[in-house]
Order: structure tokens, then sequence, then C-alpha cells
């Protein structure tokens, strides 16, 4: 019964995506405000619909209905709540449900606080978010059915893949498409904007709040993914250029690059076009992305090839929006008015530059991508674009970025003192040699350009705190006044500051981890010792445990100083799951400040040893502490006054609104 | 099931059944050696896993791949001889980083092509935009002749 309700309700969704989709929309065109309000009204509905499949599916996952086969084959009973409750989005069919279910909440967002937008404007937005929801409302329906039944019920169901077992699913899915699907916002206002072929100001105003909420929610969900592939996967990598990580890291690009010129056009009413186009590519990327991972198109051309159903689905989709929207765009986008000079050095032409080199670094990580697809589809050569082709690329795109970075906030609007810039930027420089010759004295070994690296990150973050020094005059005002200035500057000020530091603060983290991190792999005996950095681990043995659905072997080791000091214990084990016959290991985590110890445990050997593996991962833990950084620089900008308080009331946005044709 | 990995970023091949890559047994005796052919490793595909190094890879065929390496480097080949070995016996498909040829040309191509149309479009546009307002500036300058009407214009409207 409880299925059935939730596949009903999906398909009142999509009854009400399609009046969604068309009314409000005729109401535009004729002005009519009773159509044009229905787009509110069907927006909530809609919400309430998914949410109630959505409810469903998870009723069906914590109460184990295996009747149902996709619970059948992804839960088991034995579980612990909160992974049934996480098994839900651990599949095709559920994820694709979440996919649904967010999007249906940001629509009901916009219809219920976007009161004070223009109610055309509204109306289209809304019509446009309609048009996204039924595509992916028909692809479940007709592809992807979480709610199918099984005749004969089995009594158990076949767990949920082990390695998704884990705390890290319960938050990286839904933070991701958090991402993902919140850039659909600035999608459907930019579609918006074209229909109604007329952009201003207020309209960067309007879509900066939910473009800033999807990049927090993105920056935060990578972050969270890359965190849980380094502790899960068991050799302390934490970036893989994976082509699904990819698929994350193009949208957030894009999305830096969006929210970066969005400022443009909202201060300067320049970049309009641009931004507009920035808002299509960053939503495309987000679809691409769910295309990628969803299609089955990565194992191998081949294998999209012998299932297409839901592969040709999501390409219809992808085709037919990005074909759309970009059509509209060629077709509207030269009506619309170009507005706001400025001279090349200027706050306008940092932010330009910014988004040259995140388009640059985004092109690349989309060609890297899907290159070696489309050779083999084209020419059926097989060649494979990993991680040293990345670096290689990836790298000396972000380079000039990140040392362009502290003089943006620096230079003024529309014709900025670089000399100016550079004067105030002297101390943020001279810690940066420091940190270069600390490196060069201190580390020993790694690569030559590691130093450098530090020399960057050190530059970035002392380019933030000098950001804030200038605005709050600190050292040269009295400290009250100063504070006082502090407290008065704009939230988004402190926002940019924190999330640039942020940045710097993850590039420390990356360089320490990768160039100056150690390695010991060993087979080992109880009472064997290991010794790295500073550290001896002794191995004193293996025991058995059991969970509740696995059964573990775990080693256990004790951690001294190298002057012999007690430090504690690490318990590494090999996790075994029966219901799937597969097994995991769980290393063994010990935070030393902000680097890791990492310890992970192999197989036993047939001469009575275990492999393990050793790590020690100097400031790791800055990767993942900078994004969490950028995530609380977002969350200030948000908060900041002049978007909480929203954007001028409708009545003068009218007056102020051009018609460009 | 096969669409169950991707629903986190990464795959479910990267966890078999043990979760292990290079193995202590087949590390050789000598140092650097050694570190060269970890090095190498990291550039090399494990052909039956998915985007993997043999370094990370615990499939069969990543270990096989790691103990040629490691016979190469003892025998005395160069990098890019064991390099070449490996794309003799296996194909281009096993590089993780494609040498330049024609059919990678537009692959290492775009980056730096999308940087210089992108500045080459951002300079023209910022020229053009400019030298338009300075001519609707010239424009907008009043001649001689009306700035005479214009001061009796206003003189006279204040005194009609």
């Amino acid at each position: 019964m409880i299925p059935e309700l939730g596949h009903y309700a999906l398909m009142l969704a999509l009854g009400l995506a399609l009046i969604q989709g068309i009314m409000p929309i005729v109401g535009a065109r004729t002005n009519d405000p009773v159509l044009m309000n229905i787009a509110t009204s069907t927006a909530l509905a809609q919400f309430v619909f998914v949410a109630i499949a959505f409810g469903a599916l998870t009723e069906c996952y914590v109460f184990s209905d295996f009747s149902v086969l996709n619970v059948y084959e992804n839960s088991n009973s034995a579980m612990p709540l909160i992974y049934r409750l996480t098994s839900v989005w651990g599949n095709h069919e559920g994820s694709m449900m979440l996919w649904v279910s967010i999007l249906a909440f940001f629509g009901a967002l916009v219809a219920f606080f976007g009161t004070n937008l223009p109610a055309t404007l509204k109306a289209d937005a809304l019509a446009v978010q309609a048009w996204i929801a039924a595509a992916f409302y028909l692809f479940i329906l007709a592809t992807s059915n979480p709610f199918v039944r099984i005749p004969d019920a089995p009594f158990e169901g076949q767990d949920l893949n082990p390695i998704l077992q884990d705390p890290g699913l319960a938050f990286h899915p839904p933070m991701l498409y958090l991402g993902y699907v919140g850039f659909s916002i600035a999608f459907s206002f930019a579609i918006a904007a074209l229909l109604e072929g007329r952009i201003d100001a207020a309209w960067a105003r309007w879509v900066r709040p939910w473009v800033l909420g999807a990049w927090m929610c993105l920056t935060i969900g990578i972050a969270g993914g890359s965190y849980w592939a380094y502790y899960e996967l068991g050799w302390g990598g934490f970036w893989f250029w994976d082509p699904v990580e990819n698929a994350s890291l193009m949208p957030w690009l894009a999305g830096t690059a969006l929210l970066h010129s969005a400022v443009v056009m909202e201060k300067r009413g320049a970049l309009k076009v641009w931004t507009i186009l920035l808002a299509i590519l960053t939503f495309s990327l987000s679809l691409i992305g769910t295309f990628l991972v969803r299609s089955g198109v990565l194992t191998s051309v081949h294998a999209f090839a012998t299932d297409p159903t839901r592969g040709i689905f999501i390409l219809a989709i992808l085709v037919a929006f990005i074909g759309g929207a970009l059509a509209l765009y060629a077709w509207r986008a030269p009506a619309l008015k170009q507005g706001g000079l400025f001279a090349p050095i200027s706050r306008e032409g940092a932010l330009v530059f910014n988004n040259l080199f995140l388009t640059s670094a985004c092109a690349t990580v989309f060609v890297g991508t899907l290159y070696p697809l489309a050779l083999e589809a084209l020419t059926g050569d097989k060649i494979s674009v990993g991680p040293p082709f990345f670096n290689s690329t990836f790298g000396p795109l972000f380079i000039p970025l990140m040392l362009v970075m502290p003089f943006g906030p620096l230079l003024g609007w529309k014709r900025g003192d670089l000399l100016g810039a550079a004067q105030r930027l002297l101390t943020a420089a001279m810690l940066a040699a420091v940190a270069i010759a600390a490196a060069f004295a201190l580390e020993h070994g790694g690569p030559v350009l590691a130093p450098f690296g530090v020399g960057i990150a050190v530059f970035v973050m002392a380019g933030a705190v000098t950001d804030i020094a200038e605005r709050t005059m600190i050292l040269r005002i009295p400290f009250g006044a100063a504070l006082r200035r502090a407290i008065g500057l704009p939230r988004s000020a402190w926002g940019t500051a924190f999330a640039h530091f942020g940045i710097g603060v993850t590039l420390l983290g990356i360089v320490g981890a990768t160039a100056w991190g150690g390695e010991r792999i060993a087979a080992i005996k109880p009472g064997d010792t290991l010794d790295l950095a500073h550290y001896r681990l002794t191995f004193d043995g293996q025991f058995n445990r059991t969970g509740p659905n696995y059964r573990d072997v775990v080693g256990h080791f004790t951690v001294r100083r190298m002057s012999g000091e007690l430090i504690g214990a690490m318990e590494p084990s090999r996790r075994t799951f029966p219901a799937r016959n597969m097994a995991t290991t769980e290393a063994a985590l010990m935070t030393r400040g902000l680097s890791q110890i990492y310890l992970s445990l192999g197989d036993a050997n047939p001469d009575g040893t275990v492999s393990v593996r050793l790590y020690f991962k100097p400031n790791v833990l800055m990767i993942w502490l900078g994004a969490v950084i950028m995530f609380f620089g977002g969350g200030l900008s948000l908060s900041d006054r002049r978007l909480r308080v929203g954007a001028p009331r409708p009545a003068k946005v009218r007056a102020a609104l051009q018609a460009a044709e | 099931m096969k669409y169950l990995h991707a629903v986190v970023l990464l795959t479910a091949l990267l966890a078999p059944s043990s979760v292990w890559a290079v193995q202590p047994d087949e590390m050789l005796k000598d140092p650097t050696l050694e570190a060269r052919a970890r090095a190498l490793s990291k550039d090399l595909r494990c052909m039956v896993c998915q985007n993997e190094s043999i370094d990370d890879s615990d499939a069969p065929l990543a270990h096989d791949i790691r103990v040629l390496v490691r016979e190469r480097l003892k025998a005395g080949d160069s990098d890019a001889q064991v390099f070449d070995f490996l794309v003799a016996r296996y194909g281009e498909f096993v590089l993780l980083k494609p040498p330049l040829s024609w059919h990678t040309a537009a692959l290492w191509g775009l980056p730096p092509a999308v940087l210089l149309i992108g500045a080459v479009i951002i300079l023209v546009d910022l020229r053009r935009r400019r030298t338009a307002a300075q001519a609707s500036e010239e424009k907008a300058n009043l001649t001689a002749a009306e700035e005479a009407r214009l001061a009796e214009l206003l003189h006279g409207g204040s005194a009609p």
C-alpha cells in the first residue's frame, strides 16, 4: 500500500509539473496574474507530493519491506537504522528520487520566498523549473521506478554495498545533490530572463543567494566525498581525478566562476550576457555529471550500449535542455544590453581573469574526462587520461589564479591601482617568501616545487588577511575604532576573505600531504615495530570482532613517540560482509594536530606475517578544513544584509528595468 | 547493481575483496630502483580497472605489471624503455598520461586554446566597447554653437 501511494504521488507530481510548465508561461505572455500565480501553488503542491513519494520509499527501507524490488536489492534487515536510511539514496532509483525531491524543494523555496520577484520573472522561472522536474519524473517513472514490487517477497534483502555502509554516505550525496540541483535555480532564472528578453543588475541580486547556497553545498559535498575516499578506500589518497569526481568538480568550477561574475553584474551591471551563459553552463555540467554517473557510459562505451534505455533517456534530457538553452541564448542574448565599462586593471578585470582561468580549468577537466570516451566511440582507439594529465594541465591553470586572487579584493571598481595593491600585499609576499625559505630549510626530499606551493598558499592566506586588515585599517587607527569598522564591514567582505583563506588552507594541506608524507609497506609479525616520521608502532596481534552485519579481523597496534612515550593505540581492521561476500578495509586514523597517522591492514600471508600499510600525512586535515572554511565564508556572505533584506521591491524594480528590445 | 557504485564519488570496483596495492613481497631491495618503480607505477594504468594506476590497484593484472616493471628496471632499462616495452605489449591504453600525437592533439591542445581564445575575445571586446564609449562620448560633447544655444536657453529660462 505504502509503495503504491508513493508511486501515485510521483505521478501526481508529474501532472502538477506539466501544469506548472505551461500555464504560468501563458500567463506571463498574456499578463494574466491568475495564470501566473498557478506557478506558486503548483510548485508548493509538487513539493508536497514528491515529499510523500520520497517518504514512502524511506518507509519501505526503514521497515525493510523486501516486497519492493529496490529495497530487496539494496538493503538488509540486519543493517543499523542509519544505513537503512542512507541506502534510500545508495542506489540508482533512490538517488534519482533524492534528486527530484531536492529539485521540488528548491522550486517550493522560490515559490514561497520569491514574493518580491517581478511576477513574470517568477512565473517564467518556476515554469522552467517545472520542465526540468517533469523530465526527471518521467525518467524515474519510465526507466527507474523505485516502487516496483516482487510477486513473492523474499525474507531477507541483499544488503547495501559494503563500501557505502559508512556515515559519510548519510551526508555526501545529499550535499552534492543540493549543489547540483541548486544550480538549476540559476538556470531557470537565466532562461526566464532570456524569455523575457531583459536583464538587469537586480537579476544578479536575486540569483546570487541561490548560486551561493548551491556552491556551499557542492563545496562541502565534494570535500566530504574526498574525505570518505581517503579513509574508506584504504590507501590514503584524497583525490583521484576519477570521472565520477570530475563530474562534481566541473559544476563546482563553473559555479565558482558564476559566483564571481554575478558579483560584477550586481555591482556594476557588466558581464550580463556572460553571466547568463555561465548560469546555463553550470547547470548543464550538473546534468552532464548526472548523465555520466547514471548512464553507465563511464564503465565503458560498450556497457552503455548493452543497456541503453536509461542512458539514452538522460542523453535526450541533456540534449533537450542544454541544446534548447544554448539555442535560446544564441537567439536572445545579442538583444540584451551590455553595460558597465571598466579598465583592464580593476576589480572587474580581476574577476574576468578569475572567470577566464576557472572556465579554462573547467574545460580541461571536461576534455580530459570525455576525450577517451569520444575517441573510442569515433575511432575505436583506447587511451587513458589519468591523474598525470590533470596534474600537468590543471595545475598550471590554477597557479596564476591563486597568485592573482589576493589582488582582486584590493583593486577598486572601474579603475584599480595595481601598484597600490602590490604595496599593500608586500607583507603577504614577504610572509610567503619566508614560508618558502622555511620549507626548503625544514623539509628534505619531496618535489622541488613543493616549497613554492607552500609559498603560494601562504600568499593567498595572508592576502585574505590583508584584505580585512586594509578594510578595518587595523594597526593604523586605534584598536577600538578598527574593531568598530570590522563589525561594520559587510558580511560579504568577511565571506570573501574567509573563502579565499580557505583555498589557501586547502592548498597547504594538499602540498603537505602529497610532498612530505611518509609511507611504510611491510609484512610484520606480532611484536614487530614500524618506524615512521616521529612515531614507532608496535604490532601486538590480531583478534576477531563481530558487528551487526559484518565480521572484523582487527589488528592492535601501540603507538609511541620515538622517545618511548606512549601516545595511544590504533586498530585497523579487515571487514567481511557475509550477505554480499565482500570485504573492505577499515583504516585506523590517528590525528596529531592537523596531521594524521594512517594505518591499514592487509591480508595474512602464508608465513604468518600480516601486510600493513602505514602512512604519515602531514597537514592532511587542512585539505578538508579549508573546504569547511570556504563553506563558512559562503554562509557569511549569504547572511549579508543586502541578500537577507532581499532585492528591491517590485514597484521600484519595474521602474529600474529597461526593456532590451 | 551496476549503477550502485555511481552514487558516491568512487566506484565499487575500487574496493574489491582485499584493498591492497603494492605488496611487501613485490618490492625491490634497492631503494632507488624501488622508488623509480613506484613513480613509474603511478603513471601506468591497470587495464581491467576503472582509471586506477597499477600502484593503487590490487587486481592480479596490476600485480603482474608491477612485477614486470621491476624486472625491467632490474635488467637496467631506463624509464622511457619501460614505458616503450609496456606500450608495445599492451598499447597506449596503459599510459595514464597519453603522449602527444595526432589523436591526442585536441586533448592536449584544448586547455591552452580555451585560455588563449578566451583572452583574445576579452581583450577585443574590452577595446571595442571602450572605443564605442569614447565615440558616444564625443557625440555627446556639444559644439560651440550648441553650447551658446544651451547657455541662452538656461539664462532665458530663468528670466523669460
